[in-house]
């Protein structure tokens, strides 16, 4: 298996495990950040931010001659700002509004890059400078020397956000609230893009100016399906960037002539689909299955208050068609809802009828009782009237939680109505009729 | 209980109606035959649906349930009868464009696709910028106006849409007094046309001397009549009551049901 | 080639792209949707490089297609993103299109043999190759492709502009008072982004996919700074398109360096003059307005000074360093000396007085000063806070308005300190 056997080498290679420990770095970091970048709504800043960085890392280079990291990252660093200052500033000062004052940054910064760029390769016959791995990546170009620098940064922004973590969360949550606090909104602000410009110009390298925002954005909007809580998304948020980062570049040292940018984002693009899926609370399958059960069980609760329709006094059994007929659904449908039905143990069905258990009473009578209750409830109101109080009535029921019921018994008590008898005839909502027009 | 409406002379007839922002029910139901030629106030506490009222009425927001008729007829079949001053917030006041050319704009429903409005159009927009005394204003940048000649500049639109109907959403917010005096005067003068007009109003001093009638809503239509008949302490007890709390968290509970959250 | 032509045609290309780009970006801008027109020109990347691979040339048709295909999927992923799947709008806007344009840029890598397009394309476009690039039907040259697509481009966003212009006028100012009038506002911004992913294709030829960005905003926010005419800023947005590609080409061949990227660079010269020079809205106007409202306080101040040292002892006895407002010397100083030459007040013996004009300026202003204080007293401000809003007010109050407070006054002869009213 020579694929396989190249993977192996791939992998046991010492220059090849500084890069993934590179990548694995820069992964975990933007990650981590993102998550408060993107809740912040500054993912998109990121995106002007990196652009923006480009002029600078040509620049540094045309006066320094030098193509070391820290010196052509100082660069982009000095220029990302500027950029992001002038944002603010068209933002402040102009009638201009935010998002054109972001386009119009990152592409004229962009734009001056490319000039540089061109005219450095242009100038220097034959010698290519290497400046063009900062538009798409290449992380096989991380050195020693660089991962110290990223290891530093990288140590750096994390700490920091174990330190501040409170008053990010204070920022992302209701910053008036934090200034109300005593902690200057405007501090906390600075910070947290001080250190999206830090973790922007780490990956830089390895992941491109151009797509280096998803890095930010990408696995943080895929954590926040996990979980509801912001540590735990931070958290899973880093865990993704960083398998994102480490996977892309096992990826595309498979296939050297792609770069790693690209590679990564379609990388973290993956598992925040995965996530969109499979995520257990938020998730579009379980939402999908919450959607379906819920499903289920109006068709029976219906099925049970047909029931309890037809039923007459001398008969227990009521016929499935006659059910059928009055749900206004199909006899094979009906069939199978009692046999779902019989299996929770609240019908029993032989020979084309049926008939509730003692189980299945209690159920009906509690359907019933929660149905009688709004009812009573919209109309004491006088939220509805009375002759079309049964549609929305049909709506709701199925879903008012006992405690919802338990208040609404008390504020009929209170008020004295008597529940029990019958302000019309029970509604037959549960007939799917066509609307009025 | 519905009474026989004859709807051919009904301005305004919803019946039924339901509205759900993002599947959570904020208005309940609704049932409401509006009288023609009436200045009709809808009142009621922040959150009450007075807005979305007036939005569904013109199939702004999607409804849940039920219908609205314009003299008998669905909405998209009686655009031109209906005029409307949205709330002054619901634009950028930066727009490049003048006073004039807005209330140009309430003449295109007229004019139609593609074509340009022409010397006609151009003379009623002068005119309806001249009823609420804003002629001196027509050539100047809308954001160089101040909050009650925005208004009036919003007014004059609806006037220039030349509607039957006037649907009005908060047209005293942030006004000055002169503001609101002309534009009352416009609403009586109009009224005295046989134009019906509904307007979204939060100033209850107020409501008496401006309304001949009133609906009251908190989440559903709690009166709706003779403001002489409506406007009473006990109505007002349930309007301003706060916002019901059961049928509140039963909104809620629809909304998480149906989003399968 | 010659040396007009090459050239010529170089510049005719750019100057086409600009426009088109500019005409449709100043809509943009108004309708605050940049950051759709910056995403739609990377997503539609690997539909363009699909339709390469498929077609096996550089048929506009098939890149039509391709790019038309990619433009729906990126608009429905967002749509997807953010109201099925509540992820945030600008977050949904982030994932979608840096996915689509990595998925191009690994396809254009992994099939560089195959396409006839690489990296530098789309980074800034092949505009210099373009007198080279023939279009010939049967065995007759028609001329260079590129401005034949460009050329049509610029057609079709002209005509949907002034076909269109009122319906994206209220569109873009007041989507419910369109729909109000039966213009679908969705349909007329579905229009607009067909044009825009148009626009944006004809152009990744010449210029690339992300200096198309530029294209789209930056002559539209800078012609949204000179005017309050739409019809003045799509001329001027897409004329600032124009003076881009002709100074571009030539600053290009001085630094030598990527057409298209010098252009943009021109784009953002023409932004950042607009920011500081535009009459109205500019950082330079609005600064000399600030000063000469400073200067027409401190003005006001030093005559209001001498008027009150004058109604209390008769014998003005104010030197330079009384009159001068230590808080801003500067404007201060420049205000007395501005005032003398004016001969507004005059200096003698290091002292000085009021002139004949300058007893009249200095009356009415006092005249507003209390009348405020007395109108603000009136409305229930107590009367040892009436000073400081009065003072802030005095200067902005012309005949009319002094007439209408009085007019709210009753007959009455001093402030609320009991200090004289001067007559008007």
């Amino acid at each position: 298996m020579p694929i396989i056997s190249g993977v192996y080498e791939v992998i046991w290679d010492a220059t090849f495990q500084l890069v993934l420990l590179g990548s694995l770095l820069i992964g975990a970091t933007s990650g981590t950040l993102g998550a408060f970048a993107v809740l912040r709504r500054r993912s998109l800043l990121g995106d002007a931010l990196a652009h923006a960085a480009l002029p600078g890392v040509a620049l540094a280079f045309l006066w320094t001659q030098s193509k070391a990291l820290p010196i052509l990252l100082l660069g982009a660093t000095v220029s990302g700002v500027v950029g992001v200052l002038i944002i603010e500033a068209i933002v402040n000062y102009t009638r201009i509004k935010a998002d054109a004052a972001l386009g119009i940054v990152l592409s004229v910064f962009f734009g001056g890059g490319i000039v540089l760029l061109t005219h450095i390769q242009q100038s220097e016959v034959g010698n290519q400078s290497g400046l063009d791995k900062f538009l798409f990546g290449q992380a096989a170009s991380i050195v020693r020397t660089d991962l110290y620098v990223m290891c530093i940064v990288s140590a750096l922004v994390m700490i920091a956000v174990f330190l501040f973590f409170k008053e990010f969360k204070g920022l992302i949550f209701d910053a008036e609230f934090l200034s109300a606090l005593g902690f200057s909104q405007r501090v906390v602000d600075l910070l947290l893009m001080g250190l999206i410009v830090l973790t922007v110009m780490v990956g830089l390298q390895a992941v491109g100016v151009i797509l280096i925002a998803a890095m930010l954005i990408t696995p943080a909007a895929a954590a926040r399906f996990w979980t509801d809580r912001l540590h735990v998304m931070v958290l899973v948020s880093g865990i993704l960037g960083a398998l994102c980062g480490a996977l892309g570049v096992g990826l595309s040292a498979l296939a050297p002539r792609i770069p790693t940018g690209p590679v990564m984002v379609l990388v973290a693009t993956a598992a925040f689909l995965i996530s969109v899926l499979i995520a257990p609370r938020r998730g579009v399958l379980a939402r999908w299955v919450r959607l379906r059960a819920n499903a289920l069980r109006e068709n029976g609760q219906h099925f049970l208050r047909a029931y309890l329709a037809l039923q007459t006094q001398d008969k227990e059994e009521v016929v499935l068609a006659d059910l059928a007929s009055e749900l206004q659904l199909p006899l094979y449908r009906v069939r199978r809802l009692a046999k779902r039905l019989g299996r929770d143990g609240w019908v029993n069905t032989h020979n084309g009828a049926c008939s509730l258990t003692e189980l299945g009473h209690k159920e009906a009578n509690f359907v019933v009782k929660s149905h009688q209750l709004w009812e009573y409830y919209l109309v004491y109101r006088s939220i509805l009237e009375e002759d079309h109080v049964d549609r929305p009535a049909d709506e709701v029921e199925h879903i008012l939680t006992p405690e919802i019921i338990e208040q609404l018994e008390l504020i009929l008590a209170q008020e004295d109505i008597d529940v029990s008898g019958d302000i019309h005839k029970m509604g037959s909502g549960y007939r799917r009729t066509g609307k009025d027009e | 209980m519905l009474h026989a409406v004859d709807e051919s002379v009904t301005p305004i007839h919803i019946h039924d109606m339901t509205v759900a922002y993002h599947k959570k029910p904020v208005l309940w139901d609704v049932d409401l035959a509006v009288p023609e030629g009436k200045l009709v106030g809808v009142v009621g506490p922040n959150g009450a649906g007075k807005s979305t009222m007036i939005k569904a009425i013109m199939d702004l927001v999607p409804k849940a349930s039920g219908w609205v008729h314009i003299y008998g007829k669905p909405y998209s079949r009686m655009r031109q009868a209906i005029g409307y001053v949205p709330q002054r917030e619901s634009v950028d006041w930066d727009f490049p464009i003048n006073a004039l050319d807005v209330v140009l704009m309430g003449r295109y429903g007229h004019v139609g696709w593609v074509r340009r409005p022409d010397k006609i159009d151009r003379e009623l927009a002068e005119e309806a910028l001249e009823k609420v005394g804003m002629t001196d204003f027509g050539h100047r940048q809308i954001n160089q106006l101040s909050g009650g000649q925005q208004q009036r500049v919003f007014l004059a639109r609806a006037l220039a849409q030349d509607a039957q109907i006037y649907l009005m959403d908060e047209p005293f917010a942030g006004v000055d007094a002169a503001t609101e005096r002309a534009i009352i005067d416009i609403l009586m003068d109009l009224r005295a046309r046989k134009k019906t007009m509904l307007v979204v109003h939060h100033d209850l001093h107020t409501v008496s001397q401006y309304f001949d009638w009133l609906v009251l809503i908190n989440m559903r239509i709690v009166a709706a009549g003779e403001t002489k008949d409506v406007f009473t302490e006990d109505n007002l007890n349930k309007t301003y009551g706060g916002q019901l709390t059961v049928l509140s968290e039963a909104a809620q509970a629809v909304a998480h049901h149906q989003r399968g959250l | 080639m010659n040396e007009f032509w090459g050239p010529f045609w170089i510049v005719l290309a750019g100057a086409l792209a600009g426009a088109s780009c500019g005409l449709l970006g100043a809509y943009l801008v108004l309708r605050k949707m940049s950051l759709l027109g910056d995403a739609l020109s990377h997503a539609v990347l690997p539909g363009i490089v699909i339709a390469f691979l498929l077609s096996g040339s550089r048929d506009v048709i098939p890149m039509f297609i391709g790019a038309a295909i990619c433009g729906v999927i990126a608009t429905v992923l967002i749509e997807t993103f953010h109201r099925r799947w509540r992820v945030q709008e600008d977050s949904s806007i982030g994932i979608a299109f840096t996915a689509l344009f990595a998925l191009g840029v690994v396809l254009i890598t992994a099939f560089a043999g195959q396409v006839d397009l690489d990296q530098e394309c789309v980074l800034y476009g092949e505009i210099a190759y373009t007198p080279w690039d023939r279009l010939f039907w049967e065995e007759w040259d028609l001329g260079p492709r590129p401005v034949w697509i460009l050329g049509t481009v610029f057609a079709l966003n002209l005509a949907f502009v002034l076909v269109f212009y009122k319906e994206l006028l209220i569109a873009s100012f007041d989507a419910e008072m369109a729909l109000s009038v039966g213009v679908s506002a969705a349909l007329v911004h579905y229009m607009l982004m067909g044009a825009v992913s148009v626009t944006t294709v004809a152009a990744f030829e010449s210029v690339g996919a992300i200096l198309v960005v530029a294209m789209l905003i930056v002559p539209g926010a800078s012609a949204y700074l000179w005017s309050d005419r739409l019809k003045v800023i799509l001329i001027l947005s897409a004329l600032m398109g124009v003076i881009s590609a002709i100074a571009g080409y030539f600053l290009a061949g001085v630094w030598n360096s990527s057409i298209a990227g010098a252009m943009v660079v021109v784009m953002g010269v023409l932004f950042a003059l607009s920011l500081i020079f535009a009459p109205h809205y500019g950082l330079l106007g609005r600064f000399v307005r600030q000063v000469r409202l400073s200067l027409r306080v401190a003005r006001d101040h030093v005559l209001l000074k001498l008027l009150r040292d004058r109604e209390s002892q008769r014998v003005s006895a104010l030197s330079w360093g009384d009159l001068v407002d230590t808080a801003a010397r500067w404007v201060s100083g420049i205000a007395i000396r501005s005032l003398m030459w004016q001969g507004l007040i005059t200096r003698a013996n290091g002292h000085f007085s009021l002139g004949e004009q300058g007893v009249i300026h200095a009356t009415r202003l006092l005249r507003n000063h209390r009348l405020w204080e007395s109108y603000l007293n009136q409305i229930g401000l107590p009367p040892d806070h009436v000073h400081d809003p009065a003072d802030a007010l005095e200067h902005f109050t012309d005949d009319r308005l002094r007439e209408e407070i009085r007019a709210a006054l009753p007959d009455i002869a001093t402030d609320p300190q009991g200090k004289r009213i001067p007559d008007g």
